[in-house]
Parts: structure tokens; sequence; C-alpha cells
């Protein structure tokens, strides 16, 4: 009995403690917020500056993300949203639900990216990632859909991945896509709900090639001290994913959710993006990308439909996929 | 109107459960509904339903036999083999999905004997594929639901049939095959509107975007295009095929008419010779089809055994105490719903299968919708993932329930009633003890369920509120692939375990 009313009495302690500082929410996709992505280090070190409580509310990936902004809508409690990337930022703008960042431009991307509403926190290359020991890889998709290899690649209409892979071929071969579709039909071992299952079968052998980013043979490297995993170099370029946040207009702690969204394109948070989320830092790091990093190639060509454009062609190259590959 | 509906209290159970499956799709579809179906949606639900039927033939075809060697066959091991045998159907749906393919897939030891004796390697890419997963996945539960028909016969009839010298033919007319009339139906719409609802299994075994299901559609109109009415317009098909199927299924269910037995063990006759050699090819066939992906799955998750995170421990007790309390929940609400129809409230019966159509995510956005505007949803994780855990479970444990009851009203009622016994002492004294075996089997399968279960919580999750299905799927989205087969080890084996000791009680506690 003691010991109850002494909890209750704890309970009611900390209940008080927490009502005293602000409750911040940030919205992000499952993999930031995990033990293993960036979300533990940057709430640490964001709590250590903003007197405040930081919480991660997560949706399963960008889109789910960005559903789960709709869902909510204009009386959501989320403050700023981590993780939706320039593929679904078209269609973030038009919901209304945004307020502009205020931030400055970044400047450690490839190409210039300046929107009033949403701000790069990374980037990487989509890739086929295939095991070292592949004889014969391919350098295009030409290449690749003449050749006898297996692919898995994921669906455009469950996984950010599978839509960045039809904006990719349709931003190389514009009117072609539906060609180059049917040359990779036999190609396609199977088409998968979401990165973690053709990126596990892969790994379990069950195709020769997987579409994933340039940055995934660094985590073999860096975390798992495997050098035999590489990506295919492209000549027609590589596309790009740019993963962006963004302040909702709702938000009941503005002026946090601006402190936040610079402290996400600080050093301090933009240097544990790397080996977290695997991907590129939004700014050129002052200590350099850390090693293992410089193994990988950088593309010649930059592939990113502007976000109006990648829009607009979604529904159309997301059908042209489906009609060349459903026969 | 009181005396159609019935009972009051498994009438409300009623309402709640159409309240959470029509009434969440309901609740998205308030948006703006859109019953416009494109070429595209067409297609899914033509592919939906072929998968759909095909698995449930299969399966129960592959049933039939499988339960009849294993009712009148007795061996060492055969009650763990029975419980092993069950576990497929527990696993969660990607590892099912590696499991069978570090089994038949490209590298996989089918392949390799294949190819070994000179023939073109197979690929398990395609409808054979996303069928031999269904069958892999529901077999199991449709052989135990049949498995229970046969021991519902009472001893009495088989020792009859023996004493009037009737060939296995001559049983199987006169025993088996009413007592298949009663359950198979039962197990066929189980296994359909099972498969009706399947979305990563069809789309990762089906080779591509020609193997979209209904569920698919649903989610790439909820998660990709934010279009809630339509994602309600398909949900309500859906609703619609499971009503159609429930109703079929109603129509040719009947009682056996076996009458009271003194519930003795059954002793079902084991004919020798070939029948017997024939029995057990068909026990070994398919241990060894239902048990070495089991074993792949064993196999890749030790070495991750090493490297669990440390957030394991919290999301394991977690996810426990959900699948306990839905477990729970989802068999009380069945068996009071089991005896009530059993009585002759008979509306309650496709109601009670409405759950089995309900797609997790419709069901969980309206929720969202509902609850959102009076608190942040995230606060009600837990309780909610309860909830749809335990109405997602209760067509399988209705239907397990639904025969028995029937026959302990026919055998039993008229006693029970003339005793004056009611209220709990008859639940005590008569349902429980007489029912304890399908009860036991079947809050052991609600539990193993909803441990396996991601659908709701991976749209409610904050942070604290972490189960251990989303650990792994947050696990295999950073790359650790040896760790989340390590953490999926740990969910399929708790998982068993909550199986194992609830259909323990059950054996134990059935009346003698």
């Amino acid at each position: 009995m003691k010991t109850l009313s002494l909890a209750a009495g704890l309970a009611c302690l900390a209940t008080v403690a927490q009502a005293e500082i602000p409750i911040f929410t940030v919205l992000t996709y499952d993999s930031f917020a995990s033990e293993w992505g960036p979300g533990p280090m940057i709430e640490k070190g964001f709590e250590a500056t903003c007197a405040c409580d930081l919480r991660f509310v997560t949706a399963g990936d960008g889109a789910a993300l960005l559903a789960r902004v709709q869902l909510e809508g204009a009386d959501g409690a989320g403050d700023v949203v981590v993780g939706l990337d320039t593929s679904l930022t078209s269609k973030a703008a038009a919901t209304g639900l945004f307020a502009p960042h205020g931030q400055p431009a970044v400047t450690g991307l490839p190409i210039a990216y300046d929107d009033p509403l949403f701000l790069p926190f990374d980037w990487g290359y989509f890739a086929f990632v295939h095991e070292k020991t592949l004889m014969a890889v391919p350098h295009s998709f030409e290449e690749l859909a003449a050749s006898d290899l297996k692919i898995i690649i994921q669906d455009p209409r469950s996984s950010t991945p599978g839509l960045g892979l039809v904006l990719w071929v349709k931003a190389a071969y514009g009117d072609r896509a539906t060609e180059i579709w049917a040359g990779l039909k036999d190609n396609i071992v199977t088409v998968t709900p979401g990165w973690s299952e053709a990126y596990g079968m892969f790994l379990e052998g069950e195709a020769d090639m997987v579409l994933s980013y340039t940055t995934s043979p660094a985590y073999h490297l860096i975390a798992e001290n495997d050098d035999s995993k590489a990506a295919a170099v492209f000549a027609e370029g590589h596309y790009m994913q740019v993963e962006v946040s963004a302040k909702l207009a709702a938000s009941h702690e503005p002026a946090l959710a601006d402190a936040f969204l610079a402290y996400l394109g600080s050093e301090a948070a933009q240097e544990v993006i790397p080996t977290t989320n695997w991907m590129y830092p939004a700014m050129t790091l002052a200590k350099g990308l850390p090693p293992g990093f410089d193994s990988l190639f950088a593309p010649e060509k930059s592939l990113l439909l502007a976000p109006e454009k990648a829009g607009d062609m979604r529904d159309i190259a997301v059908e042209e996929w489906q009609n060349a590959l459903a026969q | 109107m009181a005396k159609r509906l019935g009972p009051i209290g498994p009438a409300l159970i009623g309402f709640a459960v159409v309240a959470l499956t029509l009434g969440s799709a309901m609740m998205t579809a308030v948006q703006k509904p859109d019953w416009a179906f494109g070429p595209a949606d067409v297609l899914a639900l033509r592919f939906t339903l072929l998968q759909a039927s095909l698995s449930a033939v299969i399966s129960c075809a592959l049933a039939v036999p499988l339960a009849r060697a294993l009712a009148r066959r007795h061996f060492l091991g055969r009650t763990l083999l029975i419980r092993l045998m069950a576990a497929p159907f527990l696993l969660p749906v990607v590892v099912a999905i590696l499991g069978l393919l570090a089994v038949f897939g490209r590298a996989g030891p089918v392949n390799q004997i294949i190819t070994a004796i000179g023939v073109q390697p197979m690929s398990i890419f395609g409808l054979h594929g996303v069928v031999l997963a269904h069958v892999f996945l529901n077999l199991p539960l449709a052989t135990r639901m049949l498995l229970q028909g046969w021991q519902s016969i009472p001893a009495e009839r088989f020792r009859l049939a023996v004493t009037l010298d009737m060939p296995p033919s001559a049983q199987f007319r006169h025993l088996e095959i009413p007592m298949l009339r009663s359950h198979l139906p039962g197990a066929l719409s189980i296994v359909f509107l099972l498969c009706l609802t399947s979305f990563a299994v069809a789309l990762t075994l089906g080779g591509g975007p020609g193997a979209s299901t209904l569920e698919l559609a649903i989610y790439q109109a909820l998660r990709f295009e934010f279009d809630l009415g339509h994602a309600a317009a398909l949900a309500l098909v859906q609703f619609a095929l499971c009503f159609v199927v429930a109703l079929v299924a109603l129509r040719f269910d009947e009682n056996p008419k076996f009458g009271a037995g003194l519930g003795r063990e059954p002793a079902i006759p084991a004919p020798g010779g070939l029948r017997k050699i024939l029995d057990g090819l068909m026990i070994f066939c398919a241990a060894a089809f239902l048990l070495t992906p089991l074993a792949a799955v064993i196999l890749r998750g030790l070495p991750g055994l090493g490297s669990l995170p440390p957030g394991l421990a919290e999301a394991l007790v977690r996810s426990v105490l959900i699948a306990v309390a839905s477990a729970l929940l989802a068999i009380s609400a069945a068996l009071s719903l089991a005896m009530t129809v059993a009585r002759g409230t008979r509306w309650l019966e496709p109601v009670a299968m409405l759950p089995l159509a309900a797609s997790g995510l419709v069901m969980g956005t309206g929720l969202f919708l509902a609850i959102h505007p009076i608190l942040p949803p995230e606060r009600l994780a837990l309780l909610v993932t309860l909830l749809v855990n335990a109405t997602m479970a209760l067509p399988f444990l209705f239907r397990l329930l639904l025969p028995e009851a029937r026959a302990l009203l026919a055998d039993y009622g008229r006693l029970s009633d003339s005793l004056g016994l009611s209220g709990a002492a008859r639940l005590r004294l008569v349902t429980i003890p007489r029912l304890a075996r399908p009860l036991g089997f079947g809050a052991g399968l609600a539990a193993a369920l909803s441990m396996g279960d991601l659908g709701v919580i991976a749209l409610f999750a904050g942070e604290r509120s972490v189960t251990l299905p989303l650990l792994v799927q947050r696990l295999m989205g950073a790359y650790r692939m040896e760790a989340a087969a390590g953490a999926a080890l740990v969910l399929v084996a708790a998982s068993f375990a909550l199986f194992w000791l609830f259909d323990r009680w059950g054996t134990r506690h059935a009346a003698a």
C-alpha cells in the first residue's frame, strides 16, 4: 500500500514536471525515430537547448506521413514534419497545412533547391544494389533490360522508393518509359509493398539486384564491416531523393518549430545523418563524410523532376508502369 | 423488437462489432463518398476473388484427408505435432514469406534438388506462389477446424459403426460426411475471407502489379492518394463480398445431430493396410510442408538473437499484455455470440463474421478520425490495438465455437434447463467444460494473432507504444535484417508459447 501511494505521488510529480515544459511534437517516419535512426540523438541534442519535451509520432514512410498529416487536418497536434520527399511536396503544399519555414536555403545538395515551405535535411540517389561478385553489371536501364539479370523493385503505389523508380525512368526516358518497362518486365522477379521486404529478399539471394540507394553499400561497410555490396552506375543519371522537413501551420509552438528546423540544419544534427539515416547530409560537414562514404560513387548526372512536374507526372508514370507490367 | 434482437448482452456485442467494422468504414466515407471504380480496381477485384477461391478450395481439400489421418492415427508425438502444425497460421506475414522463400526460393533446397536432377529451376513468384503461401498459412487452421469436427463425433457412434461391421467407406458416409457438412462450410468461408483481405503475400509473391488485391487498392487510396472516399467505397465492396460468402456458408450450415455421448475420448477406427500407409504419407508430407519453412525461420533468427535491441523486452511485454487481454475479450464475446446464435438469434451470425472482411487499415483510419477530435490518438494506441485485435479474431473464435455450441445445446440444453441450471453455474458446470477444447484453441489463436498483428498500431504508434511486430518492421527498415530475424524469432516463440498455454488449458479441461 505504501509503495502504491508512493508510486501515485511520484506519478503526480512527474505530471507536474511535464506540465512545466512544453511538449514539442515531431511527425516523422518510422525508421527516423527508431533506436538506430537519427531520432534519439537529435531529440537529445535539441532538448539540451529548447527546455521542451520532444516527442516523435510516427507513420510508416514518407507517403504514410503525409496521409497522417492530412488525417489530422487543420487541428492536428504536430509541430513539425520530418521526412516527406520531393515526389510528395507539391501534393503536401496543396493541402495548405504547412507554414513557411523562414530558413536560409541549404547548401549541401548537388542541385539548387529553395522552397519556402520545405527544407531539405538529407538526400541520396536511387540505385540498383548488387553483390560485387556479380558479373557483367549493367550500366543503364537498356543494358539491364537486355540482360537476364533478376531484379526486385518496390511498388510505386505503396512505397517511396518505388515511386522514385518510376519517376527516374520517366525523367530519363520521357515518352519511351513504357518501352523501357516492357523491356524490364522479364527481369523483375517481383514487386514488394515496401523497401524492407525487397532488400531482405535480395540479401536472401532471391535476385541479383535490388532497388535501393547509392549509400546502401556504406551501411554494410561501416556497420557490418562487409565490403561485398556495390551500387551500379547508370549512364542516364540517377534520380535523387531529397528528404525535407516542414513546419505545420497548426503548430502550437511556432517558435520552437523554427528553432527545431534551424537545429536540424545545423552541423550538430547533420553529422548524425550519414551513419543513422544512411543518406547524405544537406550541408558540407566541417569534418567531412564518415570513412566508408568516400568509396561510394557520385553520379555524373543527377536527375530530379521539379516538384510540380513530379506531382503531374506521378499518376501517368505509375499508370505506364502498371500497364507495361500487368500484361 | 427486443424478442427479435435476442438477449440484450450479445445484441450489444453485435452492435459494437458493426460499429467497429462498418461504422469505421462509414466514418472514412463521410469525407467524400466516391464510387468511381477504375479498370485497375476491377482487375484487383478479379485477382482477389481468383486467388482467394483457389487458396480456400486447395487448403480445405488438403485439410480433409489430413485432419482425418490425424484424428484416427495415434503415434508418438501426435499432440506435439498437431500443436506445431498450427504455427504457420501464427506467423507474421513478412516472416512467413521469408521462411517460404528460404525453402522454395531461388537459393532454397527445393530448387537445389530440382536443378541437381537436371530440371529447370522453378520460380515461386506468380499466382501459384500466392496460393502456395496462402495454403501454407491457412492449411493449419482448416485442419484444426476439421479435427475439432472429428473429435466432436461421440465415441459411441464409432463404436456402433464398428459393432455393425461398417467398412471405412460406410463410416465415412454415415458419420464423417454429416460432420463435414456442418464443419466444412465454416472452414472454407474462413480461409476464403482471410485470403480476400491479403495484401503483402499477394503482392510480394504475385510477381507484379497484376497480382494486386482489393486491400492493396485500399492501402493505395488511403496512404498514397489520401482518397478516403475511394478507400471507403472499396472497403464496402469487401464487406459486401464477405456478407455474400457468410450467407452462403450459412445456408449449408446445419447440426449433424449425432446426439449426446458420454464425452469419452473418441476412438476412431483406424483401418490398416494401404489406408494406414496413405494416412502416414499424408501426415508426413503435410508436416514437411508446414514445418520446413518454420525451421528456416528459426535458423535465420538464431544468429540475430545476439544482436537484439535494448527496447525488445519492453515491446515484448507490451505485446504479450495486449495479446492476453484481447484474447480474453474476444473469446468471451465469441462464446456469448455463439451461444445466442445456437439458441436461434440468427442475425448475429453474419455480424460475427463481418470483421473478417474489414480492412484493418480502414478500421484504424475510421477510429483515428473518430478519436482525433477528442484526444491525441497515440495516447489510446494500446487500447485501440487491443480492441481492434479482439474484433479481428472474433470470426475465427465464433466459427470454432458455433458447431460445438449447437451440439451442446441440442445434447445438454434440455437437461440443463430441467435442472434449473443457468447463469454462472451453467457456464462453470456445463458450457466451459463441454467447450473447453475450442475455447482454449480459440483463445490461443486470438492471442497469437494479436501478437503478430501490425495493422492498427502502425497508424497510432507514438514512441511509448512500440509493439514487437512494429519493432521487427523498424529493424528491417533500418537495414538490420539479422536483428530483425532475431526479434521475429522472439515474436514467433512468444506467440507460440501463448497459443500453447491456452490450447493446453483447453485439452486439459475438456470434460471427460
